[in-house]
């Protein structure tokens, strides 16, 4: 029985446009191992899928669009042969450059788009045995990104009078809450920041939530469907607090689930921040902040 | 049956003493000190030979068992545990076993060596306090997934195995997270506080456990699991206690992970193939890659924990291993974790977790203290909160009272402003001050000031802080207890002169109008320590009175013994002189309060104790003496037949303590007189009587040393009195062993006295007495015989008689006969040759007896050497007896022929061929024959000790040789060679 395996020099996994992706395949064999070509293959793909919500089940399931292929670079590290007994190590290097015509997006997991970079090793074996596999991802990020991010502070103010959609606005206690972000233009490196504060409020507060949306865009034949879902939450605030105190706004963003902001001819990701409050009775009062994330 | 003689050798003493007397020898040096010297080196050579070359032997004479001293010498040293002794340093090698076994030993050892002294009062300590204090009756409930272990974790383990990529995984541990936080979550409802204790301990074990078997997103949840415990206020009165708990699994927790990235971050050192462990100060540089990797995933997963509370408490838990990725990081962190804690709503919630903070803070990083000051201010701006709507709510439906409510505030303030204080300069404690007072002067944050900032801070401010005191707005923290902590600070720092008086004043107006008496003497008890250290005795008295005052209606001191204990102890440590003392007109009224009896005694023991650490030198105040008897009468009459041994020990060695205290100087009758109502007072404990008895003995001897043996009329009469005292005490003694020796001990003083009457009675006391003495002893549980102390005892009495004259009155040697009479008829224990010994030592005794010149004598005192001038009919007198013993003795050595006796048969006559031949006169034949007998018996059996043999041996050969009469024969008989 043998075993299959990809270690990347690098352990973060983390590379660049223009970096040598360099590895070892790793093969474990408890006996001698014949094989008819040990393959791999580096492969960067976006997949885009429209949601059963903006376009309807059919349209969701026939008009699954066609995968975007960034990068392909297909390897054979050796010809059909034995390996014998034991570990057996075999180096790779592989050059990260896209296909003419396309750029290398970070990797981004999320609902509807996803980009991916697979290195994916392939071991043929004769007949009576199954070809053995293993895939690795690795994660791309820019070089270099002509915007640099630059602090955009975002006062902001909530107040019944601020809300809209809101059809019975007797009902909302008086309250104000007054704060801002530091910046809509962010690192996505660094953490949002900002701070709170809850002026007056007539009614106790349960919680105070800040919530990171992703926005994915795909165009398809119809025009384009747009999907916002949550990433995550994440609670400032706990209970009745504290009036008149300045709450620190502080998070981080998750790895892999965000992204520089991206804008393409096929799809888009964007990313907005909703500052919630919620009260005592389980009524919550959201604002909206579309916020851009940058490499740099 | 035959009989047989005795014939003593004439000797003479001075001649063989001068003969056997060694050269003496004028000394160089101590010889105990130079053992000591050698002692030292070796116990130094076993560590740091370098300090061999020390000149040791400059020391002084040095216990060589303390060896710390010698190391404290030298001052350097002690850092060193090489040089201690092999206990202290096998204690110090199994340290790092305990600090791997618990959590609480390892967070000790954390901060001692971050530079934290002493004077900074480490957690551990605060929690014992902080678990007692806080605890419920009330029913509580925990909500987790752990403790019923499902079999739902194991699938998850197993589809975790087989997860390939890096997406898989992440969604898998997600799911895992999701899965906690919805479904699978049970809650228990109704647990005593002894079983929510029960069950968090097992949380704890929990974590452990999933930890060691690689199950780190589950160690994960349970930790926050455990967090969000903390955010729940249900049962509030408990929460302290549960804040105590919990953080000690996240304590665990962050140890878990600081401990394996510690492992995972081993490097290759250059010049080296093996990897290494990080050095202990290492750098973020030092670290590799991947086990920053490791740590930012930590740090990640962290962040993105939905919940405030337990996103903040684990990250501070695991806050220590930020040191892997940037060495800034901990002032930014802990920073920003401050800020974040005014996200908590509830004040007594946000607390708690800004006390876990600066507690972490305190642990990791030492010299960081700029978070402190931010937690403390925000501290103050939401303690408006507590007035809140929602916090009046709860305390409603808890029913708890709004003073209670805020002393469960005071351990995390205590905490935190101990962060802020320890070794804070003067200028940030006065802004703080000034800040507490200003923002909200409140009684709650005042109380944690006095006892969080350093006390001498407090004591140079003692009439601030009064008036602070008495101008706090009254928020229902309970005043007294302000001025509890503000005497607890007074006491242990040194208030400025020109401040005690003012600060006494004020503070003791407001104690007087304290009408609860648990209150005031809560606080009395405090003070009282104040007073006795910084005022005189008219001070003491005063207050004093006025607690008498206080706690007299409605007997209300019943309620409050301990801490009229704790006040009688305070004044004691501080007032050593016992004249000033019981001068107090109020000290012994204060003492009649305690009217249970156990706690009298007790108190009057504590007295009698203070008295024999304090008391050095002995007093003749009749004020103490009269104060001191009646206390001990009062201690001595609580022993009845059901007081321990033990306890009866306690109380005879105070009481003993006391008498030897008493000392009238040269007045000898006055002296005297005491012992005699301390006899009156103290008749049920015998080692009393003893030190009594002892006591006038010593009485007597002095006395005898002030005239220097010759008495006038006047002190002939007191020795006599004295000498009466203690035949008629020694008779109430329940020992008769210890009967049987002050018998004899008085009656040697007697005789040295030259009291002939007195001695003679003290003798024929001791005489009666020996057959009452028990058969066995029962000391200390053990059940010994008695008869190898009464052939010790005798052979003491026959020597003593030896120097004793007869009494006219009597006959020849009626004593000794008296003696050998009572020893007849004694019934000896049937397997035993006691009385064979005891007749071997009486022949030796009658051979001095035989002698022209006694070998000692009494002085002053003519024993019958000069008695009867070496009269031949006392002679023939003497012998008739020797003739009698030796008869019975060789009787009874034909009795022993049963085989299985031939060891004690030969050990017997071995005894008696040395005596015959150290004492009998070799030059008749029946002796020399006897002797010689005698050596063939013990030669004959082979049970004798062969050294002795040889010995004696050697001892003829040498008498044969230098031609001492009869030994030529002896010699020749016993065909030893000459």
């Amino acid at each position: 029985m043998a075993t299959l395996d990809i270690r990347l020099k690098k352990v973060n996994k983390i590379y660049k446009e223009g970096d040598v992706v360099a590895g070892l395949v790793v093969v474990n064999s408890k006996g001698e191992c014949q094989h008819q070509g040990i393959n791999l293959t580096v492969d960067g793909l976006v997949n885009l899928q429209l949601s059963a919500k903006s376009v309807g089940v059919f349209e969701a399931f026939y008009n699954s669009l066609k995968p975007i292929q960034l990068l392909q670079y297909p390897l054979e590290i050796a010809k059909p042969g034995r390996l014998p007994s034991g570990k057996t190590e075999i180096p790779f290097e592989v050059p990260l450059k896209p296909k003419t015509g396309k750029t290398l997006y970070e990797t981004y997991h999320g609902v509807f788009v996803n980009i991916q970079y697979m290195i994916r090793v392939e071991m043929k074996r004769s007949l009576l045995n199954k070809d053995l596999q293993k895939q690795c991802e690795f994660i791309i990020e820019y070089k270099t990104q002509e915007e640099k991010a630059k602090p955009k502070p975002v006062p902001f103010t909530i107040t019944p009078e601020t809300l809209v959609g809101v059809k019975d606005k007797e009902s909302i206690p008086r309250f104000k809450v007054r704060g801002k972000l530091e910046s809509s233009c962010i690192q996505i490196a660094q953490p949002l920041k900002g701070e709170l504060i809850v002026e007056h409020c007539e009614s106790a507060i349960k919680s105070i939530e800040i919530q990171l949306v992703r926005v994915e865009t795909c165009g398809c034949a119809e025009g384009y469907a747009k999907d916002a879902t949550e990433i995550q939450n994440i609670q400032m605030a706990d209970g009745d607090v504290g009036r008149n105190m300045a709450i620190p706004i502080y998070m981080i963003f998750p790895r892999l689930f965000t992204c520089p902001t991206l804008s393409t001819n096929n799809f888009k990701i964007d990313f907005e921040v909703n500052v919630v409050i919620i009260f005592h009775d389980d009524h919550l009062v959201t604002e909206n902040f579309p916020i851009k994330l940058m490499r740099f | 049956m035959a009989s047989y003689e005795w014939y003593a050798s004439p000797r003479n003493y001075e001649l063989e003493k001068a003969e056997k007397a060694l050269q003496s020898q004028p000394a160089a040096s101590h010889p105990l000190k130079g053992i000591t010297v050698t002692e030292i080196k070796q116990v130094d050579s076993r560590g740091t030979p370098a300090r061999e070359t020390k000149p040791a032997p400059k020391r002084e004479f040095v216990d060589p068992l303390s060896s710390g001293d010698p190391l404290g010498a030298d001052g350097a040293i002690s850092l060193a545990f090489e040089g201690a002794d092999p206990l202290s340093r096998f204690a110090a090698e199994a340290e790092p076993l305990g600090r791997a076994r618990s959590s609480s030993e390892k967070k000790k050892d954390v901060i001692s060596p971050d530079g934290l002294d002493e004077s900074f009062e480490p957690w551990s300590s605060k929690k014992a306090g902080i678990l007692a204090k806080y605890t419920t009756s009330e029913k509580l409930s925990i909500t987790t997934s752990f403790l019923s272990a499902s079999d739902k974790e194991k699938v998850v383990i197993k589809t975790q195995h087989h997860a390939a990529t890096v997406t898989d995984k992440v969604k898998n541990r997600l799911e895992q997270l999701d899965d906690f936080e919805e479904g699978s979550v049970k809650e228990m409802m109704n647990l005593s506080q002894q079983d929510y204790v029960k069950r968090i301990e097992e949380l704890n074990q929990a974590l452990v456990t999933a930890w060691e078997q690689d199950q780190r997103v589950k160690s994960l949840k349970i930790a926050i699991q455990c967090s969000k415990l903390l955010a729940d206020i249900s049962v509030i009165h408990f929460y302290p206690s549960k804040f105590v708990l919990i953080t000690e699994i996240l304590d665990t927790f962050g140890r878990l992970v600081y401990d394996r990235l510690l492992e995972k971050a081993q490097y290759i050192p250059p010049g080296s193939t093996k990897p290494v462990r990080l050095p202990s100060n290492f750098t973020p540089a030092d670290v590799p890659e991947s086990a920053k990797e490791t740590c930012r995933n930590w740090f990640f997963k962290i962040a993105s924990i939905r919940e405030l509370i337990p996103r903040l408490y684990v990250e501070c838990a695991i806050l220590k291993s930020y040191s892997f990725l940037t060495s800034g990081e901990y002032a930014d962190a802990l920073k920003r974790v401050a800020l974040m804690t005014r996200g908590i709503g509830d004040p007594l919630v946000a607390v708690y977790a800004r006390c876990y903070l600066c507690r972490v803070g305190i642990q990791v990083a030492p010299s960081i203290r700029d978070h402190v000051l931010p937690c403390f201010d925000d501290f103050l701006g939401s303690f408006v909160q507590v007035q809140n709507d929602s916090v009046q709510n709860i305390l409603a439906a808890q029913k708890m009272e709004m003073p209670l409510y805020l002393t469960l505030f005071s351990p995390a303030l205590d905490w935190i402003l101990q962060c802020l204080a320890h070794k804070a300069s003067d200028a940030l404690l006065n802004t703080t001050l000034e800040k507490c007072k200003q923002d909200c002067n409140n009684a709650l944050l005042l109380n944690s000031i006095m006892s969080a900032f350093h006390p001498q801070f407090i004591a140079n401010r003692a009439t601030f802080f009064t008036e602070m005191i008495r101008e706090c707005e009254d928020t229902g923290f309970p005043k007294h207890l302000l001025q509890q902590s503000l005497g607890r600070c007074l006491v242990v720092a040194e208030t400025p002169e020109d401040q005690k008086l003012a600060v006494l004043s004020e503070v003791w107006k407001s104690v007087i109008k304290l009408k609860n008496p648990a209150d005031y003497i809560s606080c009395a008890e405090v003070w009282i320590e104040f007073v006795v250290k910084h005022f005189g005795k008219r001070e003491v008295n005063k207050i004093l009175a006025d607690v008498i005052k206080h706690m007299t209606p409605d007997r209300a001191f019943e309620d409050h013994y301990p801490r009229l204990q704790s006040i009688v102890s305070k004044i004691l440590t501080h007032m050593k002189d016992f004249s000033q003392l019981f001068s107090l007109d109020k000290f012994l009224p204060f003492l009649d309060m305690f009217q249970r009896d156990a706690i009298k005694v007790e108190v009057c023991k504590n007295v009698l104790e203070a008295f024999g650490k304090h008391q050095v030198e002995t007093v003749n105040d009749p004020v103490v003496i009269n104060a001191m008897m009646f206390l001990c009468k009062t201690v001595h009459d609580s022993v009845n037949a059901l007081t321990l041994e033990d306890e009866k020990r306690v109380i005879a060695a105070l009481l003993c303590g006391f008498i030897a205290g008493v000392s009238f100087g040269r007045d000898f009758e006055q002296q005297l007189s005491f012992y005699v109502e301390a006899r009156g007072s103290f008749s049920n404990l015998d080692p009393v009587l003893v030190t009594l008895i002892q006591s006038v003995n010593r009485l007597s001897i002095d006395t005898r040393q002030v005239v220097k043996g010759n008495h006038s009329r006047k002190t002939a009469a007191f020795v006599r009195a004295c000498a009466a005292y203690t035949f008629i005490t020694i008779p109430s003694l329940q020992s008769v062993y210890s009967q049987l020796q002050l018998y004899l001990v008085c009656g040697q003083v007697a005789l040295l006295n030259q009291c002939f009457s007195q001695a003679d009675a003290f003798f024929k006391a001791t005489i009666s007495r020996i057959p009452e003495l028990p058969v066995v002893l029962d000391t200390e549980g053990k059940v010994r015989s008695t008869e190898p102390l009464l052939v010790e005892f005798i052979s003491n009495f026959v020597s003593t008689l030896v120097a004793t004259p007869d009494s006219p009155e009597a006959g020849v040697l009626y004593l000794l006969r008296g003696l050998l009479n009572v020893l007849q008829d004694y019934t000896w224990d049937q397997s035993s040759d006691a009385r064979v010994t005891v007749y071997t030592r009486v022949l030796a005794a009658l051979s001095a007896y035989s002698q022209e010149e006694y070998p000692y004598h009494v002085d002053k005192v003519d024993a019958n050497d000069a008695m009867y001038g070496g009269d031949p009919k006392f002679l023939a007198e003497v012998k008739g007896v020797a003739d009698t013993l030796t008869t019975q003795i060789l009787a009874h050595l034909k009795s022993l022929s049963a085989p299985e006796m031939e060891k004690r048969k030969t050990a017997l006559a071995f005894d008696l061929l040395t005596s015959v031949i150290a004492h009998s006169d070799m030059s008749n034949t029946a002796m020399c024959t006897l002797a010689a007998n005698l050596w063939g018996l013990v030669q004959r059996t082979g049970q004798a000790d062969t050294k002795a043999m040889a010995r004696l041996g050697s001892y003829i050969r040498s008498k044969a040789s230098s031609g001492a009469k009869g030994f030529r024969e002896l010699a020749a008989q016993t065909k030893i060679e000459v």
